[in-house]
């Protein structure tokens, strides 16, 4: 094996300059995506968020087994009058029902699914495409990050909702899986943009350049230390896009252009539904939009936290 | 490509440690391991919205000669801006070269490109300046090292955590740093990280820019002593690049002063302390404090008027008469002085300056006078002398 | 525990002029409970007119946030501030900000480290000269304009009229220092606090600031407070020389005495880790170690893990800063186990354990 001192004459200085270099603990290194996480347990911000996350993923996940009634069964719809279109509460319904009759309190515990399918997934749509273009931006640069970065601008150009309107219109047959389309697109220049700034100053960092003075290859410098270092605050912005994804796939249902089968309920798109009753029954609005800001606001406060926990700075 | 072309792993070191003369003797002409011929760097300064426009060049280096013996440590001194690090990284083919050769082993490195030189590139590695900065904040002590011996196919089967360790001990660290994250380091141990990640590749040459700047006072000469322990051992050769001239004295055989994108004067580092041939080396090592009231009472200082002018807009003729004490009527300002061999008593050949009177300077035949200061604008590009407050960036970028 | 002798050595010269800054027992701490760091424990220092103080050691030691603590200039939250720091015999650490904004400027001044970052980027050189002017001494603009451009030649400024107008990043790093020296000495403080002033800059143009503040000291009897963690800056410019080590003073003696006769391992280590420029070439003695295998000052000595000279008390008793016997009393001295003194006029060098006289 390769030798750098030969065993016999080391000099004295050397064993001296063993101790010189400074005590060093005996435990395992701490990554700084485990530093991160030790401090994020700690932050009474993050808990709250995760608690918020947590609740309405279980409720999501449990809702149809404990929901009260079927959320599609027009239970009430002979109290509808055209007087009252929208029956009150009352006993086995403690929040009513909608227009249609359908219990409310089943229709909201219901709905969480549907409305954190379609924002998780349009931001991991989102997220994805990002990356795919911000490291080819940022990764390759020159004349891959001028192309990427037109196309971006192009993009970002056009209002967002505009963009999931037309994207969504497009289609001939508006499903869930439209709106998760539309609003993933719209969400791509977001995270490419971000991805290809953090990647450009990585590009430019010292240990990069040890890298390439090491004689690594392109891909692993690009794959093992520029995308590690600039993931951290792509992440952040996914779960604070995450809010934004809710919020704008409700807008698409409100406009009529989100899941048309309402047999599948979705907080955005009963909202929409509730808006002809604005002025005589504000709270079949409120029910959904509450549901939608404090869902919104766990997401931003856990993404808030998170970006506290991965800034270097203040790391102790 | 002139370099071994055994096996890695059956080489113990570079091939200078087996040269019987270990290489440290000076005045060994022969045995060159890196020549520079007439290196340029220039950085195009960009303007416009659209369509980038250059409006000028920062002469960061322009125009450098030198020659690194093997075994050597090669000291480059100056203040920031004057180009030292560009330099350092322009051999390491880390900045694009504007002109001219650099030629290590006889190889020139310039011409190469992509895994040409790549192969090349173990043979030659940098220690940088912030330990912190240089070390990938994500990976591991024992990735970290074990990262160049895979770009170079030098680790194979077990045998690669006896090297890892045979590294660490090498630099003073217990093995236990190899599980742990740059961060968890104090910033001497993380500079000796940086130095083992340049040995795990059995460069032969080191550039070391600034090792010790940005590390307390009580931990520089751990990192000192290291550096020349490790010199003796593993017969590696040195460009050290520092602003520190007592750093520079310490450990470098020969000393070369830049000024301004330039060699202004080039010595053996004792000749060079003895007797400073150059106004502007004069004036640095008259400048920096000495730790002892004593000689701080006593000693005559040369203070130098104004700052270093733009690298954008150089100054025409020798680049420091603008400052110079000794500056004359004729030639300073119009000829730019190449360096030379003076013929005064007591300077050996193997000086070098660039100045047009180092002979009338020397001899006091020409006396110091007043310098009236000129405006040095930082932002100034030499065909835009007023800039606004948007100034391009790029100026200040390029040290 | 870091009990002050109440009669503090400092204190009775009465050959010098009564100081115009006294710190006592200054302690700021950081944090609360479990994470709770004090960054400055119990440092007591005087600085007399026309005197130049130099608080020196390494990163982490405490030289800046004493002189922050001192200015008022430390985030109001966060932090506990203890001790005393008197400026002509008013309190500073209890004074109001309205009050301390005034004294600031007009009788206590500060320069920092970094110049750019320390001037509005967006605001005409001159006027920030004027603006401090204008508030401190009441004149009018165009008189405060005036005073500006000839504070500004002062500190060695060329064409300080072009200058007036111009914002700082047209200037050079040496230019801003000077600014910034210029608008700190506009009101002629009688306290100037230097915070690494030159560690930014090159070294020739180092010597250009050194030899200013020199002359600006001499000249109109300021007290400076210089900041630094360069040997040879103290050396040619501090009266009197502090060693900070881990928030305390280690060691207290004026510069001869101090570079001469070093008596504390952690100063006799400096000394003998930095290269010279006008030594020949040999092994360098470093101090093993970093700030980071610091003991708690609870525990015993916090630079015994690192000392060379560390003997068992070190590590069990907390040592107490005390005049060092046969050196006078401006020599203060905090060690168990000093490094030997060669013999001197002042008398011979005592043998170890002198911890109480």
């Amino acid at each position: 094996m390769t030798s750098l001192t030969k065993p016999g004459d080391r000099k004295k200085a050397r064993i001296d300059s063993l101790a010189e270099a400074g005590a060093l603990s005996d435990e395992e290194g701490v990554s700084l995506w485990r530093s991160a996480w030790h401090r994020l347990r700690r932050d009474p911000v993050f808990l709250i968020g995760a608690v918020i996350i947590a609740a309405f993923v279980i409720l999501a996940v449990i809702a149809p087994w404990i929901a009260p009634h079927d959320p599609a069964a027009r239970l009430l719809i002979d109290q509808r009058t055209t007087q009252n279109p929208v029956p009150g509460p009352q006993p086995g319904f403690p929040l009513g029902a909608d227009d249609a009759g359908r219990d409310m309190l089943s229709r909201l515990m219901v709905g969480a699914r549907q409305t954190l399918i379609v924002g998780v997934l349009a931001t991991l749509g989102g997220f994805a495409g990002g990356m795919v273009l911000g490291t080819i931006a940022g990764g390759i640069g020159g004349w891959a990050d001028t192309i990427v970065m037109r196309i971006v601008d192009v993009m970002l150009s056009i209002p967002s909702l505009l963009m999931a309107f037309s994207l969504a219109a497009m289609f001939a047959r508006p499903s869930q899986w439209t709106v998760i389309l539309a609003i993933a697109i719209i969400q791509i220049p977001i995270f490419a943009r971000l991805l290809r700034g953090s990647m450009m100053a990585q590009r430019h960092s010292d240990h990069v350049l040890a890298a390439r003075a090491l004689g690594v290859r392109p891909a692993p410098i690009v794959f093992r230390h520029m995308l590690p270092n600039s993931v951290g605050p792509v992440i952040v912005q996914g779960t604070l896009v995450l809010a934004v994804a809710i919020i704008d796939a409700a807008a698409l249902s409100f406009l009529g252009l989100g899941n048309p089968d309402d047999t599948q309920p979705e907080w955005g798109q009963m909202l929409g539904r509730s808006q002809q009753y604005f002025n005589t029954h504000p709270e079949v609005a409120v029910y959904p939009a509450v549901c939608i800001i404090v869902v919104a606001l766990g997401f931003t406060l856990m993404g808030e936290s998170l970006r506290e926990a991965l800034d270097p700075k203040s790391r102790r | 490509m002139s370099s071994p072309t055994q096996d890695p792993q059956q080489v113990p070191s570079p091939d200078v440690t087996e040269d019987p003369t270990g290489g440290r003797t000076p005045g060994a002409s022969d045995d060159i391991l890196l020549e520079v011929r007439g290196l340029k760097v220039h950085f195009p300064i960009k303007k416009g919205v659209f369509i980038d426009r250059t409006v000028g060049h920062v002469y960061a280096v322009d125009g450098i000669d030198l020659q690194i013996r093997r075994g050597e440590t090669y000291g480059l001194v100056g203040e920031s801006g004057c180009g030292k690090s560009t330099f350092g990284r322009a051999i390491l083919q880390l900045e694009t070269t504007t002109d001219g050769e650099v030629l290590f082993n006889g190889t020139d490195l310039a011409s190469l490109g992509g895994e040409a030189l790549r192969t090349q590139r173990r043979h030659m590695q940098m220690v940088f300046q912030d330990p912190l900065g240089s070390l990938d904040p994500r990976q591991t002590v024992e990735q970290l090292l074990l990262e160049g011996m895979r770009a170079h196919g030098l680790v194979m089967g077990g045998g690669a955590r006896e090297r890892l360790i045979e590294l660490l001990r090498a630099v003073g660290l217990p093995r236990t740093a190899l599980s742990k994250y740059p961060h968890e380091f104090s910033g001497g141990q993380r500079q000796r990280v940086g130095i083992a990640r340049a040995l795990s590749v059995n460069p032969q040459l080191i550039v070391a820019d600034e090792p010790v700047s940005a590390l307390d006072v009580s931990v520089q000469a751990q990192v000192i002593n290291l550096l020349a322990d490790l010199q003796e051992e593993l017969g590696l050769t040195y460009l050290l690049i520092a602003h520190d001239l007592a750093v520079v004295r310490h450990i470098s055989d020969r000393v070369g002063v830049m000024y301004l994108g330039a060699l202004v004067e080039e010595a053996e580092a004792d000749d060079l302390y003895a007797q400073p041939l150059h106004p502007y080396t004069r004036a640095l090592m008259s400048a920096v404090p000495v730790p002892d009231p004593v000689v701080e009472d006593s000693r005559e200082q040369i203070l130098l008027a104004g700052d270093l002018p733009s690298p954008a807009n150089p100054p025409s003729g020798c680049r420091f008469h603008t400052r110079c004490p000794w500056r004359q009527e004729t030639r300073c300002d119009t000829e730019r002085p190449e360096l030379r061999v003076v013929q005064i008593d007591g300077v050996p050949p193997s000086q070098r300056v660039a100045c047009h009177w180092a002979e009338q300077i020397a001899s006091g035949e020409l006396q110091p006078h007043e310098v009236a200061v000129t405006l040095t604008d930082p932002t100034a590009t030499e065909s835009d002398h007023d800039e606004g407050l948007f100034g391009p960036a790029s100026v200040i970028e390029a040290r | 525990m870091t009990a002050q002798p109440t009669a503090d050595p400092a204190l009775d010269r009465s050959a010098r002029t009564a100081p115009l800054l006294a710190v006592r027992d200054l302690t700021v701490t950081f944090g609360r409970g479990r994470r709770e760091f004090r960054a400055v424990d119990g440092v007591s220092f005087d600085v007399a007119p026309g005197q130049t103080v130099g608080l020196v050691g390494e990163s982490g030691c405490g030289k800046s946030v004493t002189s922050l603590a001192i200015m008022g200039l430390l985030p109001a939250r966060g932090n506990t501030i203890g001790g005393s720091a008197t400026f002509a015999g008013e309190e500073l650490l209890t004074m109001s900000g309205n009050e301390l904004r005034d004294r600031r400027g007009r009788d206590l001044a500060m320069i920092f480290q970094d110049p750019l970052s320390s001037l509005n980027p967006v605001v005409p050189l001159g006027t920030q000269v004027a603006e401090v002017i204008e508030r401190h001494k009441r004149v009018s603009r165009g008189e405060a304009r005036e005073q500006a451009r000839a504070m500004l030649d002062k500190v060695g400024i060329p064409d300080p009229t072009r200058r007036l107008k111009e914002y700082p990043h047209q200037l050079s790093g040496g230019m801003r220092q000077r600014a910034l020296i210029a608008m700190a000495l506009a009101c002629e403080p009688r306290l100037l606090i230097a915070d690494e002033p030159t560690t930014a800059l090159d070294v020739t143009i180092q010597a250009q600031i050194l030899a200013l503040l020199k002359e600006l000291v001499q000249d109109s009897e300021t007290a400076l407070v210089m900041i630094t963690h360069d040997l040879g800056v103290v050396a040619g410019l501090c009266d009197e020389v502090n060693v900070l080590y881990a928030g305390r003073i280690v060691e207290r003696a004026g510069r001869h005495d101090l570079f001469a006769r070093p008596r504390h391992p952690y100063t006799g280590g400096l000394l003998a880790s930095i290269p010279r420029l006008h030594e020949e070439r040999g092994r360098l003695t470093p101090v093993p170690g970093s700030v980071s295998d610091n003991i708690p000052w609870e525990q015993g000595c916090a630079f015994a893990p690192r000392c060379s000279s560390a003997i068992d008390v070190c590590v069990q008793q907390t040592p107490e800063l005390v005049p060092d016997p046969g050196h006078g009393p401006d020599r203060l001295l905090r060690c168990h186990n000093p490094l030997p003194a060669p013999p001197t006029a002042a008398g011979s060098g005592q043998p170890a354990e002198e911890e109480t006289p």
